[in-house]
């Protein structure tokens, strides 16, 4: 850090990265006690140990590969910058306590937590019988490995997507939604239904949540933590020369993730407003359903959210509406035609309404440019299409799917029918219940000893 | 075709004001966007009022002195 004022803005940029991060958490939090909500009393801590043990094991993954995977795969599998990316390396000296260099540890951590977001959305969709062993190498795959490389390939300034196809996605429709979305239906196209899910003739029967207001706390979590998501896409303060691109002139301006001019004012009304369009329609669509109302609310940012950084705040509203609405039919549409059981609507709210948010963005932003550098592709309809087909389909339905059935084949993916019926914590709570029971007669049996 | 009023960032920021696609455009985004809420408002309230009546229909004493005892 030269002058006072460069090390001003580097402490600055430090504590914002760090605050995402914090809020960010509260997404994690969220979806723990909103999977919990929807499963049934028989499954609950299985369902909150599968979603909780994917942030150690994602944590450290990401630290020995997935950080480096960003900065060495702009051009993969054409080259691989392995000079660029000598700083990510585990053993590299940035990757620890460093005076030099305060950045990338904040840096990392709010895309750790984008890590953690893209397998918990995997997580939901899958409950109540998938192994956790199985879930958690998914965890680890769709989190250190094949979302990163979407970001690097689409959200990062010299991604070849955003070169050569003018990718723009700012708040992850695609980088994060999509992909995870795709993913999750990757898995449940071979994990199967739950039992019971499906009558006879096919009819899909629903499954309550057990607990629709944890579902509802939940859910205003993920929306909290959310807040977090979108300040952590944005870079908060940059100066032009720092950028190096075609922006004249000495103004400072906060960037999103490709270091184009945006506002933190902008994203902030963007992400209201599109929630909003979300919850109106997915309200009436749903007929005042709690659970799909406030995943249409969900899916409404999403949808708006790879053009938030440049919509008008009227336009997110409209695109999140639309999003919303199309979330919802799509999920029943697909249930009843392929029999996929989706527990939590993932695939609906994050996968469809991630690819067609991205497509939305395509239309809306025609001719913008995708980057602040000269000679890069500007923002059309096909190269948001080709980019949403690589997200939902190439980066996250192919892998969850081809993993899912090697584990299948290998009988490690799904739980026996025997112990789905059961309960997965029908052991933990019989434990429970015995503990209970010695602890209250060891008690009785003092107080009988006293009374004598 | 471009839906913004620049197609590319070789600016001075100093100079650049409005970067949202279809500038120029606000008096019919916001009849739109009014359009959309009083649509959604409206329909909300019907929703609820068929919902009302069917309730009222279903309502018998014995329900409602059940659900008075669930409180």
């Amino acid at each position: 850090m030269g002058s006072n004022l460069d090390a001003l803005t580097t402490i600055f940029t430090e504590f914002y990265y760090w605050v995402t991060v914090v809020f960010m958490f509260l997404i994690h939090v969220g979806f723990c006690v909103y999977e919990v909500g929807v499963a049934r009393r028989r499954n609950h801590m299985h369902t909150l140990m599968k979603n909780t043990m994917l942030i150690p094991l994602v944590t450290v993954t990401f630290f020995f590969f997935g950080w480096w995977i960003y900065f060495a795969f702009p051009n993969f599998p054409l080259s691989i910058d392995y000079a660029a990316a000598a700083a990510y390396t585990p053993w590299a000296e940035n990757m620890g306590t460093n005076l030099s260099d305060r950045i990338t540890g904040v840096f990392w951590a709010a895309f750790l937590l984008f890590s953690w977001t893209a397998a918990s959305i995997v997580s939901g969709a899958c409950i109540e019988r998938i192994k956790t062993k199985a879930f958690l190498i998914h965890a680890v795959l769709i989190g250190s490995v094949f979302w990163i490389i979407d970001a690097s390939w689409g959200w990062h300034w010299g991604g070849w997507m955003v070169k050569y196809l003018g990718y723009h996605d700012a708040y992850a429709s695609g980088v994060i939604h999509a992909i995870a979305g795709g993913y999750a239906l990757g898995i449940l196209m071979v994990l199967g239904p739950r039992l019971g899910k499906f009558a006879k003739d096919g009819t899909p029967r629903d499954i309550p949540p057990h607990n629709p207001w944890l579902v509802t706390i939940g859910f205003f979590m993920i929306y909290t933590g959310f807040w977090g998501f979108y300040a952590a896409c944005n870079v908060p303060i940059i100066s032009p020369e720092v950028i190096g691109g075609e922006i004249t002139g000495v103004t400072w301006t906060a960037t999103n993730i490709y270091l184009a001019p945006t506002t933190l004012g902008a994203i902030t009304m963007n992400f209201l407003m599109s929630l909003s369009g979300g919850l109106m329609v997915a309200y009436l669509v749903s007929k005042g359903d709690a659970f799909w109302t406030y995943s249409g609310g969900l899916a409404g940012i999403i949808t708006a959210s790879a053009g938030n950084d440049l919509y008008h705040p009227i336009q997110a509203m409209l695109i999140g509406g639309f999003g919303a609405y199309c979330a919802f039919k799509l999920h029943n549409y697909v249930e009843k035609r392929f029999k996929i059981d989706d527990a939590v609507g993932a695939v609906a709210v994050h996968g469809y309404a991630g690819f067609i948010g991205v497509v939305i963005c395509g239309f809306m932003l025609w001719g913008a440019p995708s980057s602040p550098y000269e000679g890069y592709a500007t923002i059309s309809p096909w190269g948001q299409l080709i980019g949403a087909i690589i997200m939902f389909g190439l980066l996250g339905f192919l892998p969850g799917y081809l993993v899912s059935r090697l584990m299948q084949a290998r009988g490690m993916l799904r739980i026996p029918a025997a112990v789905e019926l059961r309960g997965l914590d029908a052991m933990t709570n019989e434990g429970y219940e015995n503990a209970v029971a010695e602890i209250q007669a060891a008690e009785k049996a003092i107080l009988n000893e006293q009374s004598k | 075709m471009a839906t913004t009023n620049y197609t590319s960032w070789a600016a001075d920021l100093a100079d650049v004001g409005v970067v949202y696609p279809f500038a120029g455009t606000e008096v019919v985004m916001v009849v739109l966007g009014v359009v959309f809420w009083l649509t959604c408002q409206v329909m909300m309230s019907k929703m609820e009022d068929e919902e009302l009546e069917t309730e009222e229909k279903s309502a018998t004493s014995s329900s409602s002195q059940a659900n008075i005892d669930r409180y």
